[in-house]
């Protein structure tokens, strides 16, 4: 593993602000690479859980929101799951997710951010998720309209897919969640 | 046994499938699943992948419901699951964090709702041994291998559900009916199923070897109780085809569908016509329970 080290935005590069944010203590890490072995996209990432740790114990700044595993995370916890330390590296990546669109970092192959916009959006205007319109909006925002419409047809014959957009939630308490959020996003703790 | 019902989204749109096969498996065993009226998305991966307060208000705002009625929760999604147990853990460890839900949703929650995976609900409340007296054909035999995925086992210290290696509930409800249970090493890996639509390459290569792995240990069908886990894993499996050249016809059927069948529920109330790789062949040999 070779660690290149950029300049950092602020001195001590983006540690403090990302412990800030997950609530977790990087220090404690000390590298046995369990969550490495066992992260499901550590390969596809070209990056592991590991070795952004590191970076972050090194000093990198707003270069590291460009790796891989930032957006290709499952979330799938296993690398939390193992820590012999119990370092949440989940809430880690998400810290650098909300980074990484606060500073306009450039999408990522698949285009994460616009899919997660997507599904929140169909969330606040109806109160639940939407599919066919969440996916219908990722496809033209990601120029991917083509993909797997050989699926459609049989998923609409099966009941697979809900046509009509959902009903019944409780609507208002779910926009004032969305617009209390994105008044005091950012907002000193 | 009475609960708040919380079907999530997936329920009305791409596990249909799932929603009918508990709510009929629950009617059949007297569990009364009463659907908590306004509920809302949990947020998902989108919403703690966005803003840590809107990840835990959005379920709150769940949980401020089934709190009025003063009954726990159940789920039968294992995203949805995991939201509300991390929601409530979020809120009842940090009080800065409560203050701000609070602000949020409008209204104070403590985290004290209790969240139950219906898996929990059968094995604990109904009980393996009530459930073998109800059920009306056995599986006979029928090798299933049972998957977890993540969001039910982990994280662990949160969501307290069964082993976070080594879970053994589908297990012993595949066995209960009759079922051989196979010893595989995929139960809890991930199925990629948060980049479905964003690096469906993948999911197509993380899902085909859960697959491979359990084609190889001799299982007939895999049998799970995560929609995202479902959707990976059946709709994909024409992709996995044009990947590796190899043939794949896994049914994947949802743990409530076998219990549903062992109970003498037809077929149609159960979804089981929805699932892509059709399961018909495989649970042929279902036979009335001697």
């Amino acid at each position: 593993m070779t660690i290149k080290i950029g300049k950092a935005t602020q001195g001590t590069g983006l540690k403090p602000l990302v412990e800030e944010m997950s609530g977790v203590n990087l220090g404690v890490c000390y590298q046995c690479r369990k969550c490495s072995a066992g992260c499901p996209v550590a390969v596809p990432a070209k990056s592991a859980p590991s070795e952004v740790i590191r970076r972050l114990h090194l000093g990198a700044g707003d270069e590291l929101l460009e790796s891989g595993l930032v957006w290709m995370c499952l979330s799938c916890e296993t690398c939390y799951g193992r820590c012999p330390m119990q370092i949440n590296f989940a809430a880690v990546i998400d810290a650098l997710r909300s980074l990484s669109i606060a500073r306009g970092v450039r999408a990522p192959r698949g285009n994460m951010p616009l899919f997660n916009r997507m599904f929140l959006e169909n969330v606040r205007i109806f109160g639940r998720s939407y599919d066919l319109s969440m996916i219908a909006g990722y496809k033209l925002g990601s120029g991917t309209l083509m993909n797997d419409t050989e699926k459609f047809p049989s998923m609409l014959r099966k009941g697979k897919i809900a046509i009509l957009p959902p009903s019944g939630a409780d609507k208002k308490v779910v926009r004032r969640i969305f617009g209390w959020v994105g008044k005091n996003r950012g907002k000193a703790k | 046994m009475k609960y708040a019902y919380y079907p999530g989204c997936s329920s009305h749109s791409t596990a249909r499938d799932m929603h009918e096969s508990a709510a009929a498996v629950a009617r059949a065993l007297g569990i009364e699943l009463v659907e908590i009226a306004g509920w809302s998305c949990c947020g998902a991966t989108a919403a703690h992948q966005t803003d840590r307060v809107l990840a835990a208000s959005l379920p709150a705002a769940n949980m401020l419901l089934a709190k009025q009625m003063g009954l726990d929760m159940v789920v039968t999604c294992a995203a949805c699951y995991n939201r509300m147990k991390v929601a409530n853990h979020e809120v009842s460890s940090s009080p800065a964090m409560q203050k701000k839900v609070a602000d949020a949703v409008g209204r104070p929650y403590d985290g004290s709702v209790a969240v139950r995976h219906l898996i929990e609900v059968l094995l604990e409340d109904v009980g393996i041994e009530k459930l073998r007296k109800s059920f009306k054909q056995s599986l006979a035999g029928l090798k299933v291998a049972a998957y977890y995925g993540c969001l039910m086992v982990r994280p662990h210290d949160i969501t307290g559900f069964d082993d976070a290696e080594n879970p053994t509930s589908l297990d012993r409800l595949v066995e209960a009916m009759g079922g051989q249970g196979v010893e595989w090493p995929c139960k809890v890996d991930c199925c990629g199923g948060g980049l479905n639509l964003t690096r469906t390459d993948v999911v197509v290569k993380l899902s085909g070897s859960i697959i491979d792995m359990a084609g190889a240990a001799g299982a007939d069908c895999i049998a799970v109780a995560c929609p995202m886990c479902q959707a990976s894993l059946d709709l994909r499996q024409k992709d996995m085809q044009r990947l590796s050249g190899k043939r794949y016809e896994m049914p994947i059927v949802y743990v409530t569908q076998l219990l549903g069948l062992c109970l003498g529920i037809p077929p149609k109330e159960l979804g089981l016509s929805r699932l892509m790789v059709s399961p018909s062949a495989v649970l042929q040999s279902l036979s009335a329970k001697g």
